[in-house]
């Protein structure tokens, strides 16, 4: 028997509660209540409603995955400079957080940002003007890269530490400065890190509903919030369904995105 | 030595970024005043009630039930799956890894209404079950890409020669390839654990009305405002697991610098 086999088990669940479920919302999204084939559901995103927060968390999306690539990237380097991420210490101190409960963690960014809340007070001790962001998209923004920042570091993290130390000291060696050695050797190196980042951010980001709830109060509305509502309490699962479909074109795109320059997987979150 | 000042300074900011809002509950957790809003004086209160509140104890045992069941189950799936995967082909491998990684990659709201629209059109009965499956499905791919690595790190040559020298492939798996792999195993579990206790959405779209975990629990009270109870849980089960972590990390480097003292000490007598 050919060690092949010991995959089985795995593959058979994968089919089962991975693949069939993804079918199944193509199923739905591509027919209406009474099982007919419709393409209804789909063109529901252009309605006013949808599109609008279709675009919207775009948006939210794109600003907060610049923002966690521009604080991760020197921030890996820095890391890996000082060689701070010997053995799993580095990764322990971003899973960290995790043990305490994502949604209370996103709920204390309320407690700091209130009008009287702890930011506030210190901006105020020091003269500095009022940080009134609380229930605006830039709460909302604030929240992903809280959130989604780990998933940027540790991919860039690990590519930066696999560059062979000699191929910067021989780009030093022929005279290239500081800032050449980055663009022409560092930078690319590290594409497949940077772009496994980036979907990890843009794809949790884009499709949230949760810190939209916390932080920009019951008024915005992203593409996740109206997905959901749909199924929690509009009971549509069709139209549900039909506005995910839109959704996974967009994680496609992505994920080719990382086919096409990561495809070793060195950028991976390990 | 400015840059250097810079540099510490950055990673200094950061940390206060990702710990504040931590620290902030920790405080509340202490907090006399039923408000999030002010400071009401020093209180344990609510770590001793927490205690007694039936609910919390609920949500906290089937949240931890479901983590340790589903890290478990989903790292002999995944260990297994991904000595299948690494004996296979260059193209069923890769077929194999795409679908890997579609949960890994895929939004959680797409997981979390894909997997409840199937057990809908399967007649299965939301609840336990189904959370469970739902959180073995999406941690198997934490396990695989732990393992698969400490795969191709293994030298296939070891496992031979046990089979040469009359191991049976079962005693040889446990003797020579389990050892190299463990670290990958074990990390794939812990981190299966992790995702598990901390995951909100998959969990919201399958569990049914029945049942509760922490973080359902927590949602459903956001409108209403949080029980200071939870705030105590949290520290509670922060502070174990920093302190559980720490342990791990730091123990095996004090071993080690008392094994090169004791050695050092050995050598020059």
């Amino acid at each position: 028997m050919s060690k092949k086999w010991f995959a089985a088990p795995y593959l058979l669940w994968s089919v089962g509660f991975i693949i069939i479920p993804l079918l199944m919302i193509f199923f739905y999204g591509l027919t209406d209540r009474s099982g007919a084939f419709t393409l209804e559901n789909v063109v529901a995103i252009l309605s006013p409603e949808h599109s609008k927060a279709l675009v919207l968390s775009l948006l939210l999306s794109l600003a907060s995955t610049v923002i966690c690539l521009l604080l991760a990237y020197p921030l890996a380097m820095i890391l890996n400079k000082h060689h701070l991420g010997r053995g799993s210490f580095i990764v322990f101190l971003f899973i960290l957080p995790m043990w305490m409960n994502f949604l209370l963690r996103t709920l204390a960014w309320q407690t700091l940002l209130e009008k009287t809340g702890v930011i506030n007070s210190v901006l105020s001790a020091l003269h500095l003007p009022a940080l009134d962001i609380i229930n605006t998209p830039y709460a909302i923004v604030l929240g992903m890269v809280y959130n989604f920042l780990p998933f940027m570091v540790l991919p860039i993290y690990n590519v930066l530490v696999k560059i062979d130390e000699n191929v910067i000291n021989a780009a030093r060696d022929l005279g290239a400065n500081g800032v050449q050695t980055f663009f022409k050797i560092i930078l690319p190196l590290s594409i497949p890190g940077v772009v496994s980042g980036i979907t990890m951010v843009f794809v949790p980001a884009m499709t949230t509903f949760v810190i939209s709830t916390l932080l920009g109060g019951s008024k915005i509305l992203l593409i996740g919030n109206v997905i959901e509502q749909e199924f929690t309490q509009g009971n549509n699962w069709n139209l549900g369904s039909g506005l995910s479909l839109v959704l996974m074109v967009f994680i496609l795109v992505s994920m080719a995105f990382v086919m096409k320059y990561d495809r070793e997987g060195e950028g991976g979150m390990f | 030595m400015v840059k250097r000042g810079v540099e510490r300074l950055y990673l200094v900011l950061i940390f206060i970024f990702l710990y504040a809002p931590i620290a902030t509950l920790v405080v509340l957790s202490f907090n006399a005043s039923r408000s999030r809003a002010k400071w009401g004086g020093f209180t344990l209160e609510w770590y001793t009630e927490m205690f007694q509140n039936s609910s919390i104890m609920q949500a906290l045992y089937n949240t931890l039930l479901i983590a340790f069941l589903s890290a478990a189950i989903a790292t002999v799936l995944g260990t297994l799956g991904a000595m299948g995967i690494s004996a296979m082909g260059f193209r069923m491998r890769s077929l194999c890894m795409s679908v890997t990684n579609i949960p890994m990659l895929n939004a959680d709201i797409v997981t979390g209404i894909s997997m409840m629209l199937l057990f809908i059109a399967m007649g299965f009965r939301f609840g336990f079950q189904s959370v469970l499956i739902a959180h073995i499905t999406f941690n198997i791919p934490y396990v695989i890409l732990s393992v698969m690595p400490k795969l191709k790190q293994t030298d296939k040559s070891t496992y031979e020669a046990a089979l040469d020298l009359g191991a049976s492939p079962v005693y040889a798996f446990f003797r020579v390839v389990l050892p190299d792999i463990l670290p990958g195993i074990l990390s794939g579990f812990l981190l299966s654990f992790t995702m598990s206790l901390d995951d909100f959405i998959i969990t919201h779209f399958t569990k049914g009305p029945g049942l509760d975990t922490l973080s359902t629990k927590i949602y459903t009270e956001v409108r209403k405002g949080i029980k200071p109870e939870m705030y105590a849980l949290s520290t509670l089960l922060f502070a174990t697991v920093l302190i559980l972590l720490l342990l791990i990390n730091v123990t095996p480097e004090l071993r080690k610098r008392a094994a090169l003292k004791h050695a050092q000490a050995a050598a020059r007598r």
